[in-house]
């Protein structure tokens, strides 16, 4: 311990510390997993406290858009991760190709969740809608979740897409290269962890009837 | 001076900058971690002042029955804003941001924070939080009535800035976890050679215990905002009972960052607690690693006792007899370090300065609000207690006869490093002095008021409590003439008061090894640690190098 704490501090003029950068980013990481912590909490809660009519609602969303949205964020998690090892073996035009296909996928990704919203939208299915309000407590509640929970997730992803046009940039301008990627590494990180909450909401919402 | 090396490079951070800019932009751009600490001293303070003249007013209002110079309405509003800004805009930044800041990587022996642009953000961040809260009080709508704890569904029914000013304090809040982000990994990954975790300053253990509070309890009140925003946006149903929603859970929420907030203010000063007595009693301290790992608990158990702000809220007997009695294991780790303050000062070589006298203070009113802590904290006497000015009371003596005590410990213990000058010091005396007067004066009616029945929050009262309700005002305006005495003689200071040398106390962690004020990267060469951090034997030795 007390060799790498030398080395950081002597290293500390190139202001160069990817072992700390990776720490700072998982710690953020750790605050993202908490914020949706406090959604699945209140999930848990009025699971629990109106299961029949989460499964009436449940029913009306479209499983199919949802698996198909899995499959998306699923790939482009790959192709994140192919993208950082391409770098890691020096090839640049292979990382760059892997990170244009996964904000690809991230724009598939947010297309796919568009239509999704506005069928619901078409359906008068949203929160103070005339149909919602003469539904029961435990549907309004199920849609009031649906709606803050994906678009929290959605704006993760526009937030996501962001910085992987940065990373784009910076790979190909060469400022992020094969020894010293530890930006686009915590970007990956950032990518997983976005994709890793999908796969919790997807069961949640689409699955569980 | 003897050392003609050492004064080539004699030049204080003041007047070497990070960047190329001179004049106000060589502030508002720089990464120097001592510039941004003293960035948030001066906003902090100044969000301070602001809060002071709100409590003023207040107790204006209540030196006697009836409207005396505001309205009803007026009033919920200055209570919401008092609170709003004492603890998110004062208490919750003040220590970590300011002396974290400025000490944080002293201490450490490190040039600076892990992510020192990060740094300048989070004070960014701040700084546009803190504007949110102003915007929002001239808004058409009105500034804020709710109380800070922004209730589920009053807040949600009242036409006032709610959603404005609830925003503010999630980019507040942003601000923090990103302090404490960077906080934390500057601990893992900056420490000086041979700076193992034991042989940290307890301030930097207190920092790093509520830098981890900081990230772990933060996103709740995050979500939580949010939540109430889109409710009252769009009518989303998660808390409004109107729409199947539950206000309970909501509480619950709130509190589950919330009374972890308070150790966040409270871990800090007790940090700074543990560096000022060692150095008055030239003694090293008592327990280092109790007192090293009561931080920890503390910042553990805080995290298990939220629900006994919801005695009376509707929840579970079974509930509220778990959370009554986690909340007096919590009181364990403190009075694990009120003893082992008190034991470092037996039989050691105590001198009365006043950084010392204001922690003699704390211990004081500290103890005694830690103590009606647990008479809230069991259920039966907080059936009767419960939103009276027995709280009100409570958690003024904790946090600002705590925290607020431990503001100007630190601001007087380490103003002298800070700014290279020395204030005076007999004008000090008397400040601690009046403080704990008027302090006394100002809180200790309100516990009486609170036993007979006074609700909190009310602009109103019967007739019979006007005599404590009077007591109380006037030690308000004592309590404003001592704020004014003891900024002043900061601010004066500042500029005229004459130079400090490097150790003026004889402390013996690292700051006081270097210059008054440190040079940019803190050190000329990066110090080697090998002593324990408390070790007073190296003072003569120290004396010896700054000839």
């Amino acid at each position: 311990m007390s060799q790498s704490n030398q080395a950081a501090a002597v290293d500390h003029h190139v202001h160069r510390d990817d072992v700390g950068a990776k720490m700072g980013m998982w710690l953020f990481l750790f605050t993202e997993v908490l914020l949706f912590g406090g959604m699945f909490l209140a999930y848990a809660v009025y699971r629990f406290q109106y299961p029949d009519q989460f499964k009436l609602a449940a029913l009306e969303l479209d499983t199919t858009m949802g698996t198909l949205n899995t499959i998306i964020l699923l790939t482009s998690s790959l192709t994140m991760a192919l993208s950082i090892l391409a770098l890691q073996k020096k090839n640049k035009f292979l990382s760059i190709i892997n990170l244009v296909l996964t904000i690809f996928f991230a724009f598939g990704f947010m297309v796919n969740k568009y239509f999704e919203w506005s069928s619901k939208f078409s359906h008068d299915l949203y929160p103070g809608s005339e149909t919602m309000l003469n539904k029961q407590d435990g549907e309004i509640v199920f849609f009031g979740l649906y709606y803050i929970m994906t678009g929290l997730h959605g704006l993760h992803i526009i937030i996501g897409i962001v910085i992987l046009l940065f990373m784009l940039v910076f790979v190909s301008r060469g400022s992020v290269t094969h020894d010293n990627y530890v930006k686009l590494e915590n970007s990956g990180l950032y990518w997983h962890l976005v994709d890793l909450i999908w796969i919790f909401l997807f069961p949640l919402f689409y699955l569980i009837h | 001076m003897a050392n003609g090396t050492i004064a080539v490079s004699e030049k204080s951070f003041y007047e070497e900058s990070t960047n190329k800019h001179s004049g106000i932009l060589a502030w508002l751009l720089t990464t120097d971690h001592k510039r941004i600490g003293l960035m948030y001293l001066y906003t902090i303070s100044g969000f301070f002042i602001v809060g002071v003249i709100l409590g003023l007013l207040m107790r204006l209002e209540l030196i006697a029955p009836g409207e005396t110079i505001v309205s009803a309405q007026t009033y919920n509003t200055f209570f919401t804003l008092h609170g709003v800004i004492m603890i998110f805009l004062f208490i919750v930044p003040g220590l970590p941001a300011i002396f974290g800041n400025f000490f944080l990587p002293i201490q450490l022996g490190a040039k600076d924070v892990s992510f020192p642009r990060l740094n300048l953000l989070s004070w960014y961040v701040y700084m546009i939080g803190a504007v949110l809260v102003l915007v929002s009080l001239f808004l058409p709508g009105g500034p804020i009535d709710t109380g800070w704890t922004f209730y589920i569904p009053y807040s949600v029914r009242t036409g006032t800035n709610v959603s404005l000013a609830i925003f503010a304090a999630f980019v507040l809040g942003f601000s923090s976890i990103l302090t404490g982000i960077n906080f934390v990994t500057t601990v893992h990954r900056l420490r000086a050679p041979g700076m193992g975790f034991f042989r940290m300053p307890l301030f930097i253990w207190s920092i790093y215990s509520t830098a981890w509070i900081q990230i772990i309890a933060t996103p709740i009140i995050g979500i939580t905002i949010l939540l109430v925003i889109l409710e009252r946006a769009f009518g989303v149903g998660i808390f409004d009972p109107a729409l199947g929603g539950d206000p309970i859970l909501y509480q619950h929420l709130f509190w589950i960052y919330s009374h972890p907030a308070v150790y966040i203010m409270i871990l800090p000063a007790m940090g700074v607690v543990s560096e000022i007595i060692p150095t008055f009693a030239r003694r090293t301290i008592f327990g280092y690693k109790a007192i090293a790992f009561s931080s920890l608990a503390i910042a553990f158990v805080g995290y298990l006792v939220w629900a006994h702000h919801m005695f009376t809220s509707g929840i579970s007997d079974t509930a509220r007899i778990i959370f009554s009695l986690l909340t007096f294991i919590v009181a364990l780790p403190s009075g694990v370090k009120v003893f082992n303050w008190v034991a470092t000062m037996y039989k050691g070589s105590i001198d009365p300065k006043p950084p010392l006298l204001w922690v003699m203070a704390f211990i004081v009113l500290f103890s005694i609000g830690g103590l009606t802590g647990l008479v809230v904290g069991s259920l039966a006497t907080d059936i009767h207690l419960h939103d009276t000015y027995f709280v009100v009371a409570h958690f003024h003596y904790v946090m600002f006869g705590g925290t607020g005590t431990i503001f100007f410990a630190a601001l007087y213990y380490w103003f002298p490093k800070m700014f290279g000058r020395m204030y005076n010091i007999k004008l000090a005396n008397w400040g601690v002095g009046l403080f704990f007067v008027a302090f006394n004066m100002l809180y200790f009616p309100k516990f009486i008021l609170g036993y007979m029945g006074m609700p909190r929050r009310y602009f109103d009262y019967l007739p019979e409590f006007t005599d404590l309700h009077v007591i109380s005002t006037v030690g308000s305006w004592l309590m404003g003439i001592t704020m004014i005495i003891v900024f002043g003689n900061i601010f004066y200071s500042a500029f005229k008061g004459p130079k400090a040398p490097r150790n003026p106390w004889g402390g013996v962690t690292l700051e006081w090894h270097t210059a008054s004020p440190p040079p940019l990267e803190n050190f000329h060469e990066i110090p080697t640690v090998t002593r324990e951090p408390y070790d007073f034997s190296q003072l003569e030795e120290m004396n010896d190098e700054s000839k």
